[in-house]
This record gives structure tokens, C-alpha cells and sequence, in this order.
């Protein structure tokens, strides 16, 4: 087995150890998904039966597919790289045969991997009987949706990834941390559909990077995207994963020339 | 003293922790108004009427929060061994992990609460009268202690939980969120738990129903808030029992 394949079992086998947070993650995820549904069908139900194109069914889908890829693709900072530049211990890593990204994202995708199955897959179970909504049955929606989100997971970890590499040049990092937090959880589209937006921050969010890890996806898999449209939505999200990349290599380049290890 | 005094030592961390507080906060608020922007009337409020309810929730989980806010990093202190130590002096658990783990940043969210109110307030209509005011000291007075209640029985569940620590967020924070939202928005079984379970909507939307002389909507009419010190009661009945079975229950992690 290639390491690459290695880092991802091996991350996927240390997810899987901590089975009662898997569990309290299902049920404390559902019943903050029970509150979300009720809060965007008052909202439908406000505007008059359909609000930024959601109509109840697509509402509770929003709010379910939501719920499901929490744990695959979080919403809060992620701070491993960072904190081991704190302790030096980056150092090693740098060192060591394989590329400090590279290695971070395949542990990554085995993460992802077994926060959906693990978290992810209950709920949307559970969810679909619960709130009585039944799972796409046109198999290009499944198709545009798979790859909506592991583009949107991309753009999620070298998002991440982007922030941990700031600790290359301040060990200060935790207004970053936070900042990245607050905009994260709303310019995803996270807390409230980006399609709900009054028009200014609808626009902002639409130039940041921040919808194709997470609104655009959820507009795919449920089907609310669909047709000729799915393709733009997939070349932003591509475009997005470039610019990220590139702009992580470049911080990478910099940032290890710059960076000092403490205490060696 | 001293402890609050060395959280503002790192001065920049500090400012850094109260701005993110703050802004979190406001997050919070952006999605109660992004939804008013899209419809005139969420769950029965107007904006500043339902900006009233995420004003009171804000004070009181903030104070709460400041206070109590880490009794559900028990596990923590269980795996430093830090537990043991408080558990040899001879002064009560509680006092002793709330005095060593006040965090003053959590003001941030009380002040944000208090701007929402003064802005909403003169919008919203609201016939004052000397009851009145009763009713909002009421509330904050209430809610504070309801939400104090609900730290120390999320700590209280850790001693069964350990790695399972978020369980807890789905009363605590769960709680949190459904008080900052109007009533009707909660789907039925949501808004039993929350109201006669964990009491969260009793001290923030049911005052503001209070406020506005409004009806309220099943299972949730404007009366049951005057029953805001019973449920507080009640909140601490059952943080208390929870927490003493888990003390008795902890054998000590084997430091």
C-alpha cells in the first residue's frame, strides 16, 4: 500500500477509536438540525410558502445535508499544523520524506472519510425517515453532488490549511483562529443560505471561497442546483481549489524561509 | 482575584478573545436579521420584538457562560488530575472550579446583549410600567441562574461521558440557540424539551410575550412566564442531583 493510501487508513482507524463522540456528534448534530428545520420553515413559511427559491422540502434538505457534512467538512478552525509550529515539533515534519501538505491532506481525507460515515451517514438516515424527506433518485444529482463535495472538501482543508500556515509567521494566532471562525460560519452559507442573503452580503460571500466549500455542494447534492447550471458552480469551486493552492504553496515557500523553530 | 488579574496580563490574547466573543455573538444576531430581511414577521416577531429575545438570551447565557462556562471541561481537569486536588481541600467542588476558571471575556457577549436591547427596545412598543421592569430584572435574574444550571449539569453528566463530552452541547448550546429564537419557529418536540425539560424559552422569549401583552403560541402561552423562579428552581434540582451522583460515582482517573 502507497503511504499516501497509509495515511488515509491510518487517520480513518484513529477517527473511528473515539466511537462515543461519534455518537454524541450524531445526536447533538440531529438535534440542533431538528432546531435549524424549524427555524428556516418559519422563515419559508413567513415569506409566503418560498424564500430564496427554498420551499419546505428543499428547506429541511438544506438543513439536513448540512447537519450530515458538519463533521466531514467543519465549519471551525483546525489548529494541528499551527500548534505544532508553537512546539517546534514542525521542525520534524519539514524533515521528514514527504511534503508537509501533501501529508496533511491525505490524513485529512481519511478524517473526512470517517466523520461522514460515521456522523454524517446516521444522520442523514435517521433525518430522511424523521423529517420525511426521501433521498434524490436522479443519478446525475448524485453524481454533480459527489463531485461538488469532495471539491467543496478541497476547498475546505486548504482553506484550513491556509490558516494554519499564518503560525509560520505569528505563534499569536488565536484572533485568526476566531476571525476565520466567525466569517467561515457565515459566508459558507452555513447558519443561513447564502440564496437568503440581503443583496450586499450576498455578494460578498459570492467573492469569497467560502460558499463552494459548503453552500454549493449542499445546492448540489439536494438537488436544488441541477441541468446545465451544475457546471458553473463546479468550475468556481475548481477555480477556488486553484487560487487556494497556489496561494498555499506560495505562503509555504515564504513561510518555511521565514520561519524560526522556538527553543531548538 | 489574582486569576482574573492573569487573564489580562496577555494583553493582546485578551482583546483578541473579547473581539472574537463579540463577534461571534453578532453572527449569531446576523441570522436572526438576514431571516427578517427575507420575511417582515419570524415566528410572530417583528425584528426589534424578536431582537428582545436574543437580547435577553445574550445577557443571561453571557453571565452564565462567564461563570460556569467551563464545568463542562471536567474531563480536563480529570485527565490533568486536577480534580483530585480540589477534591482534598476542604471547601466545596463547585465554588472551587468556578473560581479557578472565570473568564472575563465572556463580558463581550453580555455587552452585545445590552446594545441589542437599547437599540430594539424603543422600537418595539413596549407599554412600560414599574411590572415591566420587574419582568426584565425578572428574566435576566432567571435566566442567568436557569443557564448556570444547565453548565453544571452538562459537568455533573461528564463524570459518565468523558470522551463523549459533546452530548452535553445539545442542551447547553442547543439551549442557548433556542432561546435567542421566537417560540412558534420550534418544531413541537423541541419546544416541550426546551421549555419543561431545559427550561430555555421560559426567561427570554416568554418575558418578551410578557413585554408585548402577545398570546403565544400552543404549549407555550404568555402565563408560563410568570413561572420563571419555579423552572429556575427546577434547573438547579436537576443540575444538582446529576452533578452530586457523578462526585459519588468518580473513583479518580489513577493519579
Amino acid at each position: 500500500m502507497s503511504v499516501h493510501l497509509q495515511l488515509i487508513a491510518a487517520e480513518f482507524r484513529r477517527q473511528s477509536t473515539y466511537r462515543l463522540a461519534l455518537a454524541a456528534g450524531v445526536f447533538t448534530n440531529g438535534i440542533f438540525g431538528l432546531i435549524r428545520a424549524g427555524v428556516l420553515l418559519a422563515a419559508v413559511a413567513g415569506a409566503g410558502g418560498e424564500a430564496g427559491g427554498y420551499d419546505a422540502r428543499t428547506a429541511i434538505l438544506y438543513v439536513l445535508w448540512g447537519q450530515a457534512l458538519l463533521g466531514a467538512i467543519p465549519m471551525w478552525g483546525w489548529n494541528e499544523v499551527a500548534s505544532r509550529v508553537r512546539t517546534g515539533e514542525i521542525a520534524v515534519d519539514l524533515a521528514r520524506p514527504i511534503d508537509l501538505q501533501v501529508y496533511w491532506w491525505f490524513r485529512d481525507l481519511g478524517r473526512a472519510a470517517m466523520q461522514f460515515l460515521g456522523r454524517g451517514l446516521p444522520i442523514l438516515i435517521l433525518g430522511s425517515v424523521v423529517l420525511r424527506v426521501p433521498p434524490p433518485t436522479d443519478p446525475l444529482v448524485w453524481l454533480a453532488g459527489a463531485l461538488g463535495l469532495i471539491l467543496g472538501l478541497a476547498v475546505n482543508f486548504l482553506g484550513r490549511y491556509a490558516l494554519n500556515l499564518i503560525s509560520f509567521w505569528t505563534i499569536e494566532m488565536q484572533g485568526f483562529q476566531i476571525l476565520y471562525m466567525v466569517v467561515v460560519s457565515l459566508l459558507t452559507g452555513f447558519t443561513v443560505p447564502i440564496h437568503l442573503f440581503p443583496g450586499w452580503l450576498k455578494t460578498i460571500a459570492e467573492w469569497s471561497p467560502f460558499p463552494s466549500m459548503y453552500q454549493y455542494p449542499v445546492d448540489l447534492i439536494s438537488g436544488r442546483t441541477t441541468g446545465v447550471d451544475v457546471l458553473p458552480i463546479i468550475g468556481i469551486q475548481l477555480a477556488w481549489l486553484l487560487v487556494l493552492l497556489v496561494g498555499t504553496r506560495v505562503m509555504t515557500h515564504f513561510g518555511t524561509r521565514r520561519l524560526v523553530i522556538q527553543g531548538g | 482575584m489574582a486569576r482574573l488579574r492573569s487573564q489580562m496580563v496577555y494583553r493582546t490574547s485578551f482583546v483578541l478573545n473579547v473581539i472574537g466573543t463579540f463577534f461571534t455573538g453578532l453572527i449569531e444576531f446576523v441570522e436572526i436579521y438576514v431571516l427578517l430581511a427575507t420575511a417582515p414577521i419570524f415566528g410572530g416577531l417583528t425584528l426589534p420584538e424578536a431582537s428582545l429575545v436574543f437580547a435577553l438570551s445574550s445577557v443571561s447565557f453571557g453571565l452564565a457562560d462567564m461563570v460556569f462556562g467551563q464545568m463542562d471541561s471536567l474531563p480536563s481537569f480529570i485527565k490533568q488530575g486536577q480534580l483530585e486536588s480540589f477534591l482534598t481541600k476542604p471547601l466545596r467542588l463547585v465554588p472551587q472550579m468556578i473560581t479557578s476558571t472565570v473568564q472575563l471575556r465572556r463580558l463581550a457577549r453580555v455587552l452585545l446583549g445590552v446594545i441589542t436591547f437599547a437599540i430594539a427596545v424603543p422600537h418595539a412598543g413596549i407599554a412600560w410600567s414599574p411590572v415591566m421592569v420587574g419582568v426584565v430584572v425578572g428574566a435576566l435574574v432567571f435566566g442567568t441562574t436557569i443557564f448556570s444550571a444547565l453548565f453544571v449539569l452538562a459537568g455533573g453528566c461528564q463524570f459518565w461521558l468523558i470522551n463523549g463530552t459533546e452530548f452535553t452541547n445539545a442542551f447547553v448550546y442547543g439551549g442557548k440557540y433556542v432561546s435567542q429564537l421566537p417560540g412558534p419557529v420550534l418544531l413541537t418536540p423541541i419546544r416541550v424539551f426546551f421549555t419543561f425539560v431545559v427550561p430555555a424559552t421560559v426567561t427570554t422569549y416568554l418575558p418578551v410575550l410578557i413585554l408585548l401583552d402577545k398570546p403565544g403560541p400552543a404549549l407555550l402561552p404568555q402565563v408560563l412566564g410568570w413561572g420563571a423562579p419555579l423552572f429556575a428552581v427546577w434547573a438547579w434540582v436537576l443540575a444538582l442531583v446529576v452533578w452530586r451522583a457523578g462526585v459519588r460515582k468518580y473513583t479518580g482517573a489513577g493519579g
